[in-house]
């Protein structure tokens, strides 16, 4: 199957108010050698049942985007926030901790990267499911391991019962991954966030969890935002992908216009680099030359020219704004974009 | 609760180093009024306050308190946040401590020990800074800051000397053991494990029974109870220096074990061993002074802090609490003193090694 | 643990002990003067001495006399004590013992039920106020060795307020009430070191474990900051705070020693004292031995309960 055949699918998000709203999202983090603007002015939208992917190497910012958007980075002594997320219409930022407790785990559900330090190694994998079930729904213990084998059943856990006993290093890592899905869905959330959730494990268990994900998400309904460095975690998997570079998103589009006609060069050049079977053989791969900006001290104008082949002096000096110039949904910030009527295999 | 889950820190290796949430800068004219307050209370508390026993003490230790964190501030302000005023008091005290007891038979303090020569005396006075014993006196008329200073003395010569001793031999038989592995290595270890068998004080208390209470005594007593540990370090501290490639090149140079061990190995075990050595000094202290207030150590009238605690424990604590207070306040800020630069010495040498 | 691993750590433990009961032996023949003197007095005919000294078995062989007296102790006779009342010294530390050993197991109990909630509220504002404050005072506590803490609680709850005795005990048998009434100040100046030590130490390791990613995960499910310090950060720091307990055991058989002396409470610590200054070095030996095996027998045991406990360690030899 191709990514366009499996994307067309994928199940319609629903019509309505949208359920998260980020505007012109600022995280600032106090760090030994000064400030660090790790998300720098990001907006987007999602729709109840839309999934949408961030994809960005480390260092882009995009797991502090997604922590932010949850209400994990928080103003406080060592973190500022500036800008609004709006989660089914309250402000995630402007709400007092015992809200934001309930909205975590509860309506909003986080999957982390690597499942064997996600989990406690002291604590048996089914208590982790049962404390979230307890703590959200007022379930009576016996109920709420009734409902951790269904969880874990759900999830894809073989031999549920047995399961549930066992300490996270008996477990396999894709396993554990499971376990932490099940933690984070438990009480049926309308939002789930996946950050990097298979880079720890195998590539085969990989696309295990994916496909999990995906049956979840249908059978669910909830949204899903899934962050990874990895375009092929994203792609037939998110309707709509958003490129983030440097802190900042730098292209917004939905998933098949993206793939097919990205408009970003930084886009085009992650394209690029990914290995096809039908180029021919002993060809060189096209690394994205340089690394990603200090952001300490990032450099001012266009943040990936420095590493753009299609850089230009206007390029150095100001920074492109993400808009799409035709007024549709397909957005991305760069004065000299790639031309809209190329094809795969741009120059 | 957020703090809880700020991930910005990256992850620090020592968690007790948590760089500090940014405070607002200490504003110049609190610390100024803390310290003017502070001061003044403090001096009007010692001199005028005399003989009147809790309020003074009272009074003392919160004008102390108020001036420490008035200076505190001020010191901050001009020196940089980094400034360390309890550390630099801690130095000042030791230094004024040990100054004292080198210098002891050339000040002119009033009589501590021999008996017949303090029968003119008051006995038991409280102290007061105005008058000829501004510590007082304990139940014999003999002067606190004479025994006070001249029992630093003789603490101080049998912890440092035990100090010493342990890190001589300690360090040789650690290294050696490191050296030699195998059998060697097997017997100290059991030796160690031996003694290491004993609570530290009943070793004392054993050792009290069979030996002569001599100062010579006390401090190779008191070297036994550093020893395993200095050799455990010395003997750690060889294993990992012997696997470089410095050793291995002087072996390979054809020199002979005593010289590898003396020339190559010693000195750079030396260092962690002396910061080492520096915290032990506490401990010993400590534990000279429980000897002593146990009457198994240095013998009264000659005077040990220990010695002098236990003078003053019995019917007359009610009453003059003071003759206990004085050598426990000064045994107290020693050993705080100690503890607080071995603490930061290792903190800043050291900082890999066991936190407890 | 596996047993073979056990087998050894017994085997050392046993090799140790008997290293310990040598050195005892041949510490306390190093006693000067002549015992027989010291129990019958100067100017006697050499023959009486000559008498007591075969009677105290002490013309035999350095060794043939460690036989026969760590034969003796394995039965339970640890000789007869030289100084007047001439008492069985297994019967007098029989009766001493449970003393010491309540208030040595009080102290810890006092330390661990102080020092977990101070460590958990210092961890979770690290670098706060209260967190400074805790370590300034903890700090300070510890350099207060245990006899002037003692007596200081004695200025403040005997002398000034009255509330609670000095040089008087009631055993268990007597009423729980009273015991404890005579129990808890003694127990209190043992545990003042020893919670500021547990709280530093677990201080620490809490604020590593709760950098934890797994702590992150807890608070992203939503549950409470009481419940993640308690459920999640507390378990794993336990196992420090159990190697604390261990290595601190020495230091609080000493503070024990010395604080009962100071409250002349009828325990070890008065017993080995008061028979280490009149030279009666057949009490010392015994005492010495009783306590030499409890303190090696019980750091073998939290060396063994570490394996079991740890279930990463426990179910890897499953």
């Amino acid at each position: 199957m191709t990514d366009t055949e499996l994307l067309a699918d994928r199940p319609r998000p629903a019509a309505g108010a949208p359920l998260l709203e980020v505007r012109d999202l600022r995280t600032t983090l106090r760090t030994a050698r000064g400030p660090l603007t790790a998300v720098d002015g990001v907006s987007f939208t999602l729709a109840r049942g839309e999934t949408l992917g961030i994809v960005g190497e480390s260092g882009s910012g995009k797991s502090v985007l997604g922590r932010t958007v949850m209400g994990l980075h928080r103003t406080g002594p060592r973190t500022e926030v500036a800008g609004s997320v709006r989660f089914e219409g309250r402000d995630v930022h402007a709400m007092p901790s015992s809200e934001l407790r309930s909205l975590w785990g509860g309506r909003i559900g986080m999957v982390f990267q690597d499942p064997m330090t996600a989990l406690n190694p002291v604590k048996k994998a089914g208590r982790h499911v049962e404390e979230t079930l307890r703590e959200h729904q007022s379930l009576g213990r016996a109920a709420a391991q009734r409902r951790v084998e269904e969880l874990f059943d759900l999830v894809g856990i073989p031999d549920p019962r047995r399961r549930v006993g066992q300490y996270p290093h008996e477990l396999s890592g894709g396993m554990r991954q499971r376990v932490v899905i099940a933690m984070a869905l438990a009480n049926d959330p309308a939002l789930l966030i996946a950050d990097e959730p298979t880079t720890a494990l195998d590539v085969t268990v990989q696309r295990q969890i994916l496909d999990l994900l995906d049956r979840l998400q249908a059978e669910l309904g909830m949204a899903v935002i899934l962050i990874s460095h990895n375009l092929g975690v994203v792609a037939g998997r998110a309707d709509r992908v958003a490129v983030m570079y440097a802190g900042r998103l730098v292209e917004h589009a939905d998933a098949v216009t993206l793939f097919r006609a990205p408009r970003h060069r930084y886009t085009a050049a992650l394209l690029e680099a990914i290995p096809r079977l039908e180029q021919a053989p002993h060809l060189r791969l096209e690394a994205i030359e340089g690394s990603p900006p200090d952001m300490v001290a990032p450099p001012s104008g266009c943040r990936f020219a420095p590493r753009c082949r299609f850089a230009q002096d206007d390029c150095r000096e100001s920074s492109p704004a993400l808009t799409d110039p035709q007024g549709g949904d397909h957005a991305f910030a760069c004065h000299h974009p790639v031309s809209p009527t190329a094809r795969e295999g741009v120059r | 609760m957020s703090e809880l889950v700020d991930l910005s820190t990256p992850a620090v290796d020592d968690p007790g180093q948590l760089p500090p949430a940014p405070e607002k800068a200490p504003g110049r004219l609190r610390g100024a009024l803390f310290t003017a307050v502070g001061g003044i209370g403090l001096l009007a508390a010692l001199l005028a306050l005399g003989n009147r026993g809790w309020v003074q003490l009272l009074a003392v230790v919160v004008a102390a308190v108020v001036l420490y964190l008035g200076a505190a501030n001020l010191c901050r302000l001009r020196f940089g946040t980094d400034f360390d005023l309890m550390a630099w008091l801690c130095g000042a005290w030791l230094v004024l401590l040990v100054g004292a007891a080198i210098l002891a038979p050339a000040l002119p303090l009033p009589e501590h020990q021999d008996l017949s020569r303090a029968i003119t005396e008051p006995t038991m006075a409280r102290p007061n800074l105005l008058t000829d014993h501004p510590l007082g006196t304990n139940n014999f008329g003999l002067d606190l800051l004479g025994r006070v200073v001249y029992g630093a003395r003789a603490s101080l010569v049998v912890s440092i000397g035990a100090v010493l001793i342990a890190l001589v031999v300690g360090g040789a038989v650690g290294i050696v053991a490191g050296y030699f592995r195998r059998v060697t290595d097997v017997v100290v270890g059991m030796v160690t494990n031996s003694l290491l068998a004993v609570p530290p004080l009943v070793l004392l208390i054993a050792l009290a029974t069979v030996l002569e209470p001599t100062l010579r005594n006390i401090a190779l007593a008191l070297s036994l109870l550093a020893l395993p540990s200095m050799i455990r370090m010395a003997r750690a501290n060889t294993l990992s220096f012997a696997q470089r490639e410095f050793v291995v090149a002087a072996k390979a140079m054809g020199a002979s074990a005593p010289r590898v061990m003396l020339r190559e190995l010693l000195p750079n075990v030396l260092l962690p061993l002396a910061s080492y050595a520096m915290v032990m000094i506490s401990v010993l202290i400590v534990a000279e002074a429980s000897l002593s207030f146990l009457g198994l150590g240095i013998q009264a009238p000659e005077p040990s802090w220990g010695n002098m605690i236990a003078e003053g424990q019995g019917d007359e604590f009610k009453e003059h609490p003071h003759i206990v207070l004085v050598p426990g306040t000064v045994l107290f800020l020693t050993v705080y003193s100690f503890n607080l630069l071995g603490e930061r010495a290792r903190q800043r040498f050291d900082a890999r090694s066991a936190r407890m | 643990m596996s047993v073979r691993k056990a087998a050894l750590r017994v085997v050392e433990v046993v090799v140790v002990l008997l290293l310990v009961s040598f050195g005892t032996f041949l510490l306390v023949s190093l006693t000067p003067g002549d015992p027989a003197v010291a129990i019958l007095g100067e100017g006697r005919a050499p023959e009486e001495y000559a008498a007591v000294r075969q009677q105290l078995g002490l013309d035999e062989p350095l060794f043939s006399r460690y036989v026969d007296w760590l034969g003796s102790a394995l039965t339970g006779d640890l000789g007869t004590s030289l100084v007047p009342p001439y008492s069985d010294v297994a019967d007098r530390i029989g009766a001493a013992l449970p003393v010491s050993l309540q208030l040595a197991v009080m102290s810890l109990v006092i330390a661990v039920v102080i020092s977990i909630p101070l460590a958990m509220w210092s961890a979770y504002r690290a670098g706060g106020r209260v967190d400074r404050m805790i370590s300034a005072l903890s700090f300070g506590i510890l350099s207060v060795p245990s006899f002037l803490a003692g007596l200081l609680l004695i200025l403040v709850f005997v002398n000034q307020l009255g509330w609670l005795p000095r040089a008087e005990w009631s055993r268990i048998s007597e009423g729980l009430g009273p015991n404890l009434y005579h129990a808890i100040l003694p127990a209190l100046a043992i545990a003042l070191m020893e919670t500021a030590t547990f709280t530093r130490i677990l201080r620490n390791d809490l604020i590593g474990t709760l950098q934890e990613d797994f702590i992150l995960s807890a608070r992203a499910k939503g549950m409470g900051a009481v419940h993640v310090l308690v459920s999640d950060a507390l378990r794993p720091s336990s196992f420090s705070l159990l190697t604390m307990m261990g290595i601190s055991l020495g230091r609080l058989i000493g503070s024990t020693v010395v604080v009962e002396y100071l409250f002349a409470l009828p325990g070890m610590g008065t017993l080995i004292i008061r028979s280490a200054d009149a030279g009666d070095f057949v009490m010392v030996q015994g005492a010495v031995l009783v306590i030499a095996v409890i303190y090696v027998v019980v750091n073998g045991l939290i060396d063994l309960s570490y394996g079991y406990l740890d279930p990463r360690i426990r179910r890897a030899h499953v």
